[in-house]
């Protein structure tokens, strides 16, 4: 029997320090999650024949991704079947989307997925180093940025800004309601001993923080770290074997049926309708289902849009149901960022939400371990790119 | 200050030198009949390569927008308003932009603004102001 429909299963996992900034490299840190996950499986670098990462090394070893999978399987000497690396895909949880699909069509036994980010050492050198304006040098050639970085679009948080005013438009979303994640995300936090901030915040603390782009602050903001996180994904009859009990992948969300813009798309639902529609469609699984959501929180305000495209909540109804923290607390209907996300936690930038489903699916999240920890759902990405993993554990 | 520029290409030149004839040109489907941006060789919803550029009354209304308070670059305006501006020639014709020469406070969704060009070297960079003072 076939586990799930890329007879596919999460077996090990693993992440190096988060730090801000680490003093090890990009790739002791890669290689710090890649061998931390291959033992948590019981396997060794032997077992691994195929790599993959979302985005790949992209630019020059560039802070958002420094290390790709042709750079590591050499370093760990891997014998791949197959490999892939490579920005255009359904955004930061392309690599698992990958992975199971290499699976599915028999390429590969046990795949290495892995993602480093070393965003606060760079910011040491230049703080303008994520600056939009320094994607391209000379004039703007890109498809996609030349339409902003004209305007002085600086940063992705101009853009978001507008998805939130636009949502404060059609459905009287406040400022006070998006606060309830960051808040409520730090709790978490405090209850992870990785996270990078821990010591609590308070809606006052929220609305006292200062305006970034409006009506965008700067704890609707996640905290750049340098950080390393890595997956092993097998085949089901591999996976049955292995010292942890498989995580099943039961269903994908990866469609885009949108242009890929940050503008000409829906403003207050991005790309999470057509990620959603598609994940759900191909499952049995209803959002009542799931015990907690690993949803991408870059701005405040894209775990908001996440909770209502999946339909944990009605379309516009996010800010009522983030509202006093109760439903997505550790102990809420629907616990959310249970490590503190990106917010609170760090900018491990979408492989820390598989990282984090995996560990309360097991049951291994120490303090901040939830009570039902069967069926989780991870998405990440935002504006025009993103995808969703529905993951259980049998 | 100056503002990073878009390399131009026989796309997207019309788009961005239109303004030096206070054209704001924004691309046409002749097949059917409907305005689309970007502008591209061809058009997404029907396939036809019957396309052009034509000049659009350059009259909008903010769709949403945002006051940039944290300072990039201290060379930046500080605020200043990036929008995304829908025209009146069709509903989800839009774009991003700038809502320049009023109080960013009066900046609102709705608010009917009318375009305007910044010329720097060989690109016209259309913005916007309320139309009351176009
Ligand atoms: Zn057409």
């Amino acid at each position: 029997m076939t586990m799930g429909p890329f007879n596919a299963a999460v077996t090990g996992i693993g992440q190096s320090e988060v730090a801000r900034p680490s003093a090890r490299s990009g790739m002791q840190l890669t290689v710090d999650a890649a061998l931390l996950a291959i033992a948590d499986a019981g396997l060794t670098v032997a077992d691994i024949d195929g790599v993959v990462c979302w985005p790949g090394d992209t630019d020059n070893g560039s802070s958002f991704s420094p290390v790709g999978p042709l750079a590591l399987k050499s370093v760990l000497g891997i014998e791949t079947n197959w490999m892939s690396g490579g920005y255009e895909g359904p955004g930061p949880l392309t690599g698992i989307i990958n992975a199971a699909m290499a699976i599915g069509a028999g390429l590969c036994r046990n795949i290495l997925v892995f993602r480093t980010i070393t965003e606060s050492s760079a910011r040491l050198v230049d703080r303008n180093a994520a600056s939009l304006a320094n994607k391209t040098a000379g004039r703007d050639s890109s498809f996609f940025w030349q339409w902003y970085t004209p305007f002085n679009v600086r940063s992705a948080i101009n853009l978001i800004a507008m998805y939130a005013q636009r949502h404060f438009h059609e459905y009287g979303t406040t400022s006070e309601q998006l606060g309830w994640i960051p808040v409520t995300l730090r709790r978490n936090a405090a209850r992870n001993p990785k996270a990078i901030f821990r010591d609590p915040i308070t809606i006052d603390d929220y609305m006292g923080s200062r305006i970034i782009s409006t009506p965008l602050r700067l704890l609707d903001c996640d905290v750049h770290c340098d950080a390393s996180t890595a997956l092993v994904v097998s085949r089901g009859d591999v996976a049955r074997d292995l010292r942890n009990q498989p995580l099943r992948i039961e269903a994908v969300g990866s469609a885009l049926k949108q242009p890929w813009s940050w503008d000409q798309i829906s403003l207050t639902e991005m790309v999470t309708r057509d990620v959603a529609r598609m994940m759900w469609s191909r499952t049995d699984y209803k959002p009542e289902n799931v015990h907690m959501a690993q949803l991408y929180d870059g701005f405040s305000i894209l775990t908001l849009m996440w909770l209502e495209g999946l339909g944990f909540c009605g379309r516009g109804e996010g800010g009522a149901f983030v509202e006093g923290g109760t439903r997505i607390a550790l102990d809420g209907i629907l616990p959310l960022n249970t490590n503190g996300g990106q917010l609170s936690g760090g900018r491990t930038h979408g492989l820390g939400y598989m990282h984090e489903a995996c560990l309360q699916l097991w049951g291994r999240a120490g303090d901040r371990q939830i009570e039902k920890h069967d069926v989780a759902v991870a998405a990440a990405g935002g504006g025009p790119l993103g995808g969703s993993v529905l993951i259980v554990r049998d | 200050m100056s503002r990073k520029l878009p390399a131009l290409t026989p796309d997207n030149r019309a788009f961005w030198q239109g303004g030096e004839q206070g054209r704001l040109m924004i691309h046409h489907c002749g097949h059917c009949d409907r305005w689309f941006h970007p502008p591209a060789p061809v058009c997404s919803r029907c396939c036809s390569r019957s396309v052009e550029p034509r000049p659009v009354s350059g009259k909008a209304s903010v769709y949403s927008f945002t006051v940039n308070r944290q300072i990039w670059d201290t060379a930046l305006p500080d605020p200043y308003v990036v929008a995304i501006v829908e025209l009146v020639e069709q509903p989800g014709l839009r774009f991003v932009s700038n809502v320049t020469d009023c109080p960013v406070d009066a900046v609102h969704v709705g608010m009917k603004v009318a375009v305007h060009f910044l010329a720097q070297e060989d690109v016209w960079i259309p913005l916007f102001r309320p139309e009351a003072q176009s």
